[in-house]
């Protein structure tokens, strides 16, 4: 038997949500680093919204605006002060239709 | 913005914070209720199963109005591997009863309508309002609330914190500790849209039945997870939540496992031809029992997935959520009709109240299985749905071999994967974990 692999893109799937985005008031950030931690680097795959990238100097780097708030990226990453973590202004950031 | 100063103010619209500022309103306290979203509900994710019971305890006419979906008469237990299902199902006809005991919901309609009682009730409801702090006293007793909104702080005799299981005031305020990754899951889900005929036939369902599945096994891929299916009147609800700490031991991607088990065999042709609406994820605590913060202080409860009151093993949470609001209300209620002041040592009150529900009492009978599913997680969701289903696949294909001969096989590759000395010893501690 075999699963049929199909590449998943995530941009499809949050292309169905509702957000409002606050423009220039990020409410994540990653804080500058050299090389990434492995919960930090890990956050690029695990991060439900694919918010979390590496860059070409294999920094981790974050564009929140897809972001649901689902704060798993805090649990794995705020202790250590790798990022900042705030929920949106209020009425701002993702609005779920059902939830 | 807000001159008044309030008996109570309830932060967060969800479950727990609905039925605390219901219960609270309802029996004359003056009650505020904050929440970050548009409306309540916009920030609000659940599968979603909703318990009758307790809903009726706050709101017992509930089924007049309440956006209800489906009421359950078939609940699916399934063990996965990569081609199969082995399962047990459990449909009963006296699950159509007059009053139903369980039911699916979508929640952002739901707490809309729960808000709509709550602002019915006599509390003032104020959204698209983010709460940034707690506001002390001199003796550190919380006084009131800072929010991003103009204007100073909000004072109240109590403060209700139901924000919800990122409870980000509360672990910033140091009332309680910053979840581990061990102790909370994420879950992911997608809306499914069908006709409602199409559901009704797939299922084999009538009316306003519904039918769920959860499932464990290989899609969760080792980690210790749970992948679900919810029947609403014209929609699906399908999602999977494993550990935060395997997702990050493992680097799998959450959106990658949805899409695996929705091509899963058993699953495929259940959403076929659906159109997805939305994409949702959410964190669920997991810790049990044992993960429970502090739940009350001078001037401060807390209830609901900010407390982590929730039952992974009979996957229970806006139950918990709701009834740990309601009783934190009476505990208020109580001290307020007495004079007495919020203090530490009155609201231990709502503890006390809350130790004599089903809500601690289930969460300490199982205070163990958090510890013994997340520490095996791979025998348990992998090793056992795989060995599960050789055993079911070898019982049913009738091709020649002695059934003697079948069954040794069958004995042999249990005792392969996990030894006689771990098939005993995972069976002795699942069943202390559950006494």
């Amino acid at each position: 038997m075999t699963i049929p692999v199909t590449k998943s893109r995530v941009e499809d799937k949050l292309y169905q949500n509702r957000y409002l985005v606050d423009p220039g008031r990020p409410h994540i950030k990653v804080r500058p680093h050299e090389r990434p931690s492995a919960n930090l680097l890990a956050l690029t795959r695990v991060c439900p919204a694919k918010c979390y990238e590496l860059n070409d100097k294999g920094q981790v780097e974050i564009t929140p605006d897809g972001c649901m708030e689902c704060g798993t990226c805090r649990i794995l990453c705020e202790t250590a002060g790798e990022i900042e973590w705030n929920y949106p202004r209020g009425g701002f950031g993702v609005l779920f239709k059902f939830g | 913005m807000i001159e008044d100063e309030f008996d109570a103010i309830v932060i967060g619209a969800g479950m727990s914070g609905n039925a605390a500022a219901y219960t609270m309103a309802s029996r004359g306290l003056k009650v505020l209720q904050l929440e970050r979203g548009e409306y309540p509900g916009s920030k609000n994710v659940q599968g979603a199963i909703m318990y009758a019971n307790m809903l009726e305890e706050i709101i017992p006419d509930f089924r007049d109005d309440a956006p209800l979906e489906r009421h359950l008469v078939e609940q699916r237990l399934w063990v996965m591997d990569d081609s199969s299902h082995t399962g047990i199902h459990y449909r009963s006809d006296d699950f159509n009863e007059a009053k139903p005991n369980r039911y699916t919901i979508i929640r952002a309609q739901f707490d809309k309508w729960f808000s709509r009682k709550v602002r019915e009730a006599g509390a003032t409801v104020l959204c698209e309002t983010t709460v940034t702090e707690l506001v002390h006293d001199a003796k550190g007793k919380v006084i009131g609330v800072r929010t991003d909104r103009a204007g100073g702080a909000i004072y109240a005799d109590v403060i209700v914190l139901a924000e919800g299981v990122c409870g980000l005031l509360g672990t910033r305020g140091g009332l309680r500790k910053m979840l581990k990754p061990e102790a909370v899951a994420l879950a992911v889900k997608e809306m499914h849209f069908l006709p409602e005929e199409v559901i009704e036939q797939r299922f084999g369902l009538k009316g306003d039945e519904g039918c769920v599945i959860e499932a464990v096994g290989t899609t969760s891929r080792g980690m210790a997870g749970l992948g679900f299916l919810y029947t609403n009147k014209e929609s699906i609800s399908l999602g999977i939540g494993c550990l935060v700490s395997d997702f990050a031991a493992t680097m799998e991607s959450p959106y990658v496992l949805l899409d695996a088990l929705k091509s899963h065999p058993s699953i495929r042709p259940l959403i076929a031809g659906s159109e997805v609406k939305e994409y949702a994820a959410h964190l669920i605590p997991e810790g049990g029992y044992k993960a429970i913060p502090q739940l009350f202080g001078d001037g401060w409860v807390v209830v609901g997935d900010a407390a982590q009151l929730n039952n992974a093993v009979h996957r229970e949470g806006s139950n918990l959520a709701m009834t740990s609001g309601r009783i934190a209300a009476e505990a208020i209620v109580k001290v307020k009709s007495r004079n007495g002041p919020m203090t530490k040592r009155n609201l231990a009150l709502y503890k006390q109240m809350l130790d004599r529900s089903f809500v601690l009492k289930d969460l300490r009978k199982y205070k163990d299985m958090p510890a013994l599913l997340h520490t095996n997680s791979s025998n348990f969701f992998t090793t056992y749905p795989r060995l599960m289903s050789q055993a079911a696949q070898n019982f049913m294909r009738v091709d020649g071999t002695p059934k003697i001969e079948k069954e040794k096989a069958t004995t042999a590759a249990f005792i392969k994967a996990r030894s006689r000395w771990g098939l005993v010893s995972d069976a002795v501690r699942l069943a202390f974990a559950w006494r």
